[in-house]
């Protein structure tokens, strides 16, 4: 369906207030949509953010056309230059979206839904030897998917080399997080677990840390493949592996507690079912950490959308079974969704 | 988050600490594992009991008791007594003599070992040339003798353990002047007994293991008697006068010889085979007693006929017509009888045989006619019946105690009224500050009620579920009525009776409130059972409920075992316990967790399946929760489904194994011992532990999922009066907390007391709480106005605390394996919070919250948790700003049964299995001490005894 409205080319506003002006005109208040136009080159281009949506009203002439789909089936490769030459329309596509089962096109989404799975950290600090490495877990199906065992390792001290008991990776998951992105192999050992070092702990320790910290886990381990390591002095420095291996930067454990304290506040609100039958995050008490307002614009900017997050029909659903407190049941899908909402983290 | 890893540096804080707290181990309760060896001293009155791992305990007065440990943890062979001494030599199997001394120190009596010694033979002789067998110490105090593998009796001298080779009594020596006809025939072989002549120092009888016997001459270095026996030789006995002596042998006969100057080469007067005629098992230990009357006292152990009685653990007294063989359930280790010491007296005249059987002490009245059994206050067996779950119950009233004291003493009607006759030394200890209830559940369906107040771990009364089921064995099926003119005279004695009949019913949760003796017990089979104290005996229907927890699930098969059958019709209760309500959860899973509120007459229990919540007043339930989780497939079908119940299937087969093997020899009367079966299994347990340790070590990191087994499972349960909804008015509440991190939180209308029969308890659901980490709750507490844990039911109504706050705003605390997290309310917002997971990598395994008084001002005190981990460290954590405060290893990490077993008292104690049969108690607090404090005293210093005492006194003061 159509819809034609005017905006105000000099004082475009935002774009959270352009998209809730949509949503209101089209009467899809709970409705997650994409939003695109099409420039003067015809090419259908993304709006989701302030830039992007200032730069679309400035270069509309008079008329700006925007496409909006529901996000569920939202058809990413629609987005692109040449878009609107290359097809005769792309409403077409949008329409029929089975076109494009014969060749599946790699999905990549939209740059809000960007969301880091793993990275490499603290890089600056860590000796060359070691990489510290993250990973996000959203609730997803996707398994972290890794195992540890015991084993031992050499290690340089004041006494010359000594054979200690360190903790390995033994196998990956085909398919998990940890090998999807690559950071993590066979036979690396792993030397700290968010923060804390691992030597002297049994493996079921280790492994109960892990598990712990699964929501946002953070292990530094030693490769076992050097190899591929970036030298980041100059050769001349020296620093062979082996040598750092005692003596990591004392001032790590701090700096990572720092920035553990931020994640503190978001990595784990747990879910409240007063007897409304509404569920919601719990929030906190005391908003105490100053790393909260610390953070950037975009974050607030996706709190606002988690909130919208909810879908309607199954906030419903609650409401309808919240009333009977006896016979209520917690849907499990419920949990899930909300699960992924409260784990989104930006830094 | 650091901050609660960082110790505090607040020097005030600091201080405090050290006045609330101090980790003690300080006092083993129960009966040593695999004790190894006994001895006594009639002088000091203290009885000495070795172990396979090398302890050494000694006991005397109740109160009395000392404790030793061997360096090289051997097994202890044998305990010898320095006559009229302090002192003790101990045996081990690695050949090693120990002189251990009882020393007074700081006003109390302390056990050190003074020095160890290993004999040792010319060079290149072999080690069987030292093998010690028998030691004598010699009435002097200045040598043991030591009888060897070779025959060589060593002399070494006390307490320097220095070998006076010139005293040396070799089996040449002896061999000069025995009749060559009988030396040709048997070489001397090992030294089997030696004793001292009881009127004449300088003579020692030498038993050799071929039969030979003679009396050595010390002062002479020569034989002076030579008895011919034709039997292989056990052991030695002398009479009282020295005239006689009786040897005992390994064909089950004993016979006396004479003594006499005239003749050098004695005749046996009297040869005897006491269970003849068929071939019989070895008489190991014989006393001879003399009384006025003239009859003596024989008492032997063993000497069974051997292919019907062969497997029985016996030990006979014989006097004049009387006879009696005491048979026990496991093996004897060793005894002794108590007589008459003094050496004025004309007469043994016994008054007691102790008897160190594997898995209990047993003493004997032998001066009451029938000779019953006297009850000992201390090495209790706590795994008469293994033991499944264990309460304690601090401060309890005197009324209460007086009426288990009464129900109990009831039970005990068949024990001896005779004082403990091992009575040395004195305890100085501080009476206990009040009364505290141990309650151990078992396996046979029994829960037994310990006075835990003391030193000594003492039974006030048993309880038995098992009248309210109708269950395969009668009861009154007792194998042990044997008719009176039955042959041998076997009577059964002593508790140890490891074999349950119904695993079913196993008691699994216990929870007794002090102040209404309402008492909650919950079991294997999903019986729960709701008793109340009753001085009489009685004869009434017990009311019964079934709670169905599945509420109708569908596609459901339960493959566990089926619920409990019930007796129909009144059921006749012995004074005590009685139960009125019984609850069957259906599913009949083992029940997970048990609350009762006597106030509110509720009491809540919870499986792997969900809750419920019944009303014991009107006897009705209020409702049924499932916590289940559909795809948990596991907690659907029972405990006996996929590989990870292995292990656990593995050892019941065994047991079931065991079972009828040793129903079969019930039968047959015949093949089998109950010790070997049980080392047997032991063994196969560890192998097939060690199987599984063979498979690759590796653990799986990944995060827990609502998918996850047994998720439901309620592991804990809660009520409190806080305020659920607003936070303008409270209201009773349940609380429950699961294996998959859920807490649910119910709301509850109580009718007033005048309307409490009227009108129905209403429930509703007002909260649930989804823990993000998933892990299981093991502990829900709410904390009043003022920060302190709400009182227990009935606490203010008998005015022994202080009503709780109920202007502030309450907090909840949630404790996780992983976290503890403090919640507002009534309005559930996380306030702060504990990780112990992610930062320490272990798991919270008990959690309770504890008083802790400070040693330097009575008016202190303060809550905190008290912690236990999967490591075995307890943690001392401060409510209700959840920082540590102190932490202490306790536990190894791997003894996982005394980790589970662990259970922690009001007042910052706490009690552990170290094995099977003993608890370790310990102590967090500086004020709470329950220690040993005796003093054994030389008996001819007795003059002096008043000032340690004294001295004593004031120092137990000063730790109180």
């Amino acid at each position: 369906e159509f819809r034609r409205f005017s905006l105000e080319r000099s004082k475009p506003g935002k774009f959270e207030e352009f998209y809730g002006l949509l949503q209101h005109v089209h009467k899809i208040p709970n409705v997650d949509v994409l939003v695109g136009y099409t420039d003067i080159h015809g090419d259908l281009l993304p709006i989701n953010n302030d830039d992007n949506y200032h730069k679309a009203v400035s270069t509309a002439n008079p008329l700006l056309r925007i496409f909006i789909q529901r996000k569920e089936d939202a058809d990413y490769s629609a987005f692109g230059t040449d878009t609107m030459t290359r097809k005769k329309n792309v409403l077409s596509n949008v329409l029929r979206p089975d076109n494009h089962k014969k060749k599946p096109h790699i999905v990549i989404s939209m740059p809000q839904d960007f969301r880091p799975v793993s990275s490499i950290i603290d890089v600056d600090i860590l000796p060359e030897t070691h990489r510290r490495v993250r990973l996000y877990k959203y609730g997803t199906d996707k398994p972290l998917g890794f195992y540890i065992r015991d084993g031992s390792s050499v290690r340089v001290t004041p006494h010359g080399l000594e054979k200690v008991p360190g903790i390995f990776i033994s196998r990956l998951v085909p398919g998990g997080l940890a090998q999807s992105t690559g950071l993590l192999a066979v036979n690396d050992e792993v030397l700290e677990v968010n923060g804390i070092e691992v030597s002297g702990k049994s493996l079921d320790q280790v492994t109960d840390m892990m598990i712990a910290n699964s929501r946002n886990l953070i292990i530094t381990v030693r490769p076992a493949n050097q190899r591929n390591n970036v030298v980041r002095n100059s050769r001349t420095s020296g620093s062979s592996g082996q040598s750092t291996e005692s003596s990591l930067p004392s001032s790590t454990p701090n700096i990572l507690a720092n920035f553990l304290q931020g994640e503190e506040e978001s990595d784990e609100e747990d879910i409240i079912i007063e007897d409304s039958g509404e569920p919601q995050q719990i929030p906190k008490a005391t908003p105490t950490s100053e790393s909260l307002e610390s953070l950037t614009q975009t974050e607030l900017l996706h709190e606002s959308t988690q909130n919208g997050f909810l879908p309607s029909s199954e906030m419903n659903l609650n409401h309808s079974a919240g009333s009977m407190s006896m016979e209520y049941e917690v849907q499990d899908p419920d949990h899930k969704s909300l699960e992924e909402d409260g784990t989104i983290i930006t830094l | 988050m650091r901050r609660f890893l960082r110790p505090g540096h607040d020097p005030v804080r600091e201080r405090l600490k050290r006045d609330l707290f101090q980790f003690n181990k300080t006092v083993e309760h129960g009966f040593p594992h695999q004790p190894s060896a006994l001895g006594y001293s009639p002088f000091l009155r203290l009885m000495a009991i070795g172990t396979r791992s090398g302890a050494i305990k000694l006991y005397g007065a109740p109160g009395v008791e000392f404790m030793g440990l061997h360096e090289e943890n051997n097994t202890v062979m044998q305990i010898h007594f320095i006559p009229d001494q302090c002192q003790l030599v101990t045996l081990l199997d690695d050949n090693s003599l120990h002189l251990w001394s009882l020393k007074q120190h700081g006003g109390a009596s302390e056990l050190r070992e003074e020095h160890r010694f290993t004999l040792k033979g010319p060079p290149g002789s072999p080690p069987s040339a030292t093998q010690i067998t028998a030691v004598l110490p010699h009435s002097s105090r200045e040598v043991l003798y030591l009888g060897t593998e070779s025959g060589n009796i060593f002399v070494v001298e006390l307490p320097s353990f220095r070998v006076l080779e010139d005293r040396t009594i070799t089996s040449e020596a002896v061999l000069q002047r025995v009749p060559e006809d009988y030396s040709n025939r048997r070489s001397c072989e090992l030294v089997e007994a030696l004793r001292e002549h009881p009127k004449n120092p300088d003579q020692i009888l030498i038993g050799y293991s071929r039969g030979l016997i003679v009396l050595w001459d010390l002062q002479n270095n020569k034989v002076t008697h030579h008895f011919l026996g034709s039997q292989q030789l056990e052991n030695l006995y002398w009479q009282r006068d020295g005239s006689k002596f009786v040897s005992c042998h390994y064909d089950g006969s004993y016979t006396q010889w004479p003594v006499s100057s005239d003749n050098r080469q004695p005749e046996p007067l009297e040869n005897l085979v006491p269970y003849g005629p068929f071939p019989c098992k070895a008489i190991s230990k014989i006393y001879w007693q003399t009384t006025k009357n003239g009859l003596p006292y024989i008492i032997f152990q063993g000497g069974m006929p051997r292919a019907s009685y062969g497997d029985r653990h016996s030990i006979s007294v014989v006097h004049g017509s009387q006879q009696t063989a005491f048979d026990f359930t496991s093996r004897v280790i060793d005894f002794f009888v108590i007589f008459s010491s003094e050496p004025t007296a004309e007469f043994d005249d016994p008054s007691a045989m102790v008897v160190l059987a594997e898995e209990e002490l047993v003493v004997i009245d032998l001066k009451t006619a029938g000779w019953p059994a006297v009850h000992p206050p201390y090495l209790a067996s706590l795994h008469c019946s293994a033991i499944t779950c264990s309460h304690h119950v601090s401060n309890i009233p005197l009324k209460l105690w007086e009426r288990i004291i009464s129900a109990g003493s009831k039970q005990n009607i068949h024990y001896s009224s005779m004082p403990w006759p091992i009575d040395g030394g004195t305890n100085i200890a501080p009476d206990p500050p009040q009364r505290d209830l141990l309650l151990t559940g078992h396996e046979d369906g029994t829960v037994r009620f310990w006075d835990a107040s003391g030193v000594c771990l003492h039974l006030l009364y048993k309880l038995s579920t098992v009248r309210v089921f109708l269950t395969d064995a009668d009861p009154n099926d007792n194998m042990n009525t044997l008719g009176e003119d039955e042959w041998p005279p076997l009577r059964k004695v002593g508790t140890f009776d490891p074999y349950s009949d119904d695993p079913r019913l196993g008691i699994q949760k216990i929870y007794l409130c002090k102040y209404s003796g309402y008492l909650a017990v919950a079991g294997t089979a999903g019986q729960v059972l709701v008793m109340e104290l009753n001085d009489e005996d009685a004869e009434h229907v017990v009311d019964h409920a079934e709670a169905d927890l599945l509420q109708d699930q569908e596609g459901y098969r339960w493959k566990g075992h089926e619920k409990l059958k019930t007796r129909d019709g009144p059921v006749r209760f012995e004074a005590g316990f009685q139960p009125f309500v019984l609850v069957q959860c259906q599913p009949p899973a083992v029940v997970t967790s048990l609350a009762l509120h006597s106030e509110w007459k509720l009491v809540a229990f919870g499986t792997s399946h969900g809750f419920g919540l019944f009303d014991h007043q009107q006897k009705r339930p209020v409702f049924v929760k499932c916590t289940l989780h559909p795809s948990d497939q596991l907690a659907l079908e029972g405990p006996l489904s996929r590989v990870k119940s292995l292990k656990k299937s593995l050892r019941q087969s065994f047991r079931r194994i065991r079972r009828s093997r040793v129903s079969s020899r019930k039968r047959r009367g015949g093949v089998g011992n109950a010790s070997e079966v049980q080392e047997a299994n032991a063994k196969f347990d560890q192998d097939a532990l060690q199987e599984m340790e063979l498979a690759p070590v590796q653990r799986k990191i990944e995060a827990r999922s609502a998918e996850d087994s047994f998720t439901g499972f309620v592991r804990t349960l809660y009520f409190a009066d806080t305020f659920l909804r607003d936070s303008s008015r409270h209201c009773p509440s349940l609380w429950a907390g699961t294996n998959g991190g859920t807490v649910y939180a119910f709301c509850l209308r109580v009718p007033p007391a005048e309307r409490r029969m009227d009108e129905p308890v209403r429930a509703e659901q007002a909260k649930e709480i989804q823990l993000m980490h998933r892990a299981p709750v093991v502990g829900i507490l709410v904390l009043d106005g003022r920060s302190t844990p709400l009182p227990e039911p009935l606490e203010v109504a008998h005015d022994l605390s202080k009503s709780p706050d109920m202007q502030g705003s309450h907090q909840l605390l949630v404790v996780s394996e992983e976290q503890f997290k403090v919640f507002t309310l009534p309005k559930v917002s996380s306030k702060l919070k504990l990780k112990l997971t992610a930062l320490e990598g272990c798991r919270v395994r008990k959690v309770t919250v504890a008083n802790f008084g400070s040693c330097k001002t009575d008016d202190y005190s303060e809550n905190d948790l008290a912690v236990l981990t999967n490591l075995g460290d307890i943690q001392i954590i401060s409510l209700p700003f959840l920082k540590l405060q102190i932490r202490y290893p306790c536990i190894r990490k791997e003894d996982v049964s005394g980790i589970a077993s662990c259970v922690f008292t009001k007042y910052g104690q706490g009690f552990y299995l170290i094995s099977p049969s003993e608890f370790e108690r310990f102590s967090l607090s500086t004020k709470w001490l329950v220690e040993p404090r005796c003093i054994v005293d030389m008996p001819e210093i007795t003059s002096n005894n008043h000032v340690h005492k004294k001295s004593g006194m004031e120092n137990a003061v000063r730790k109180s």
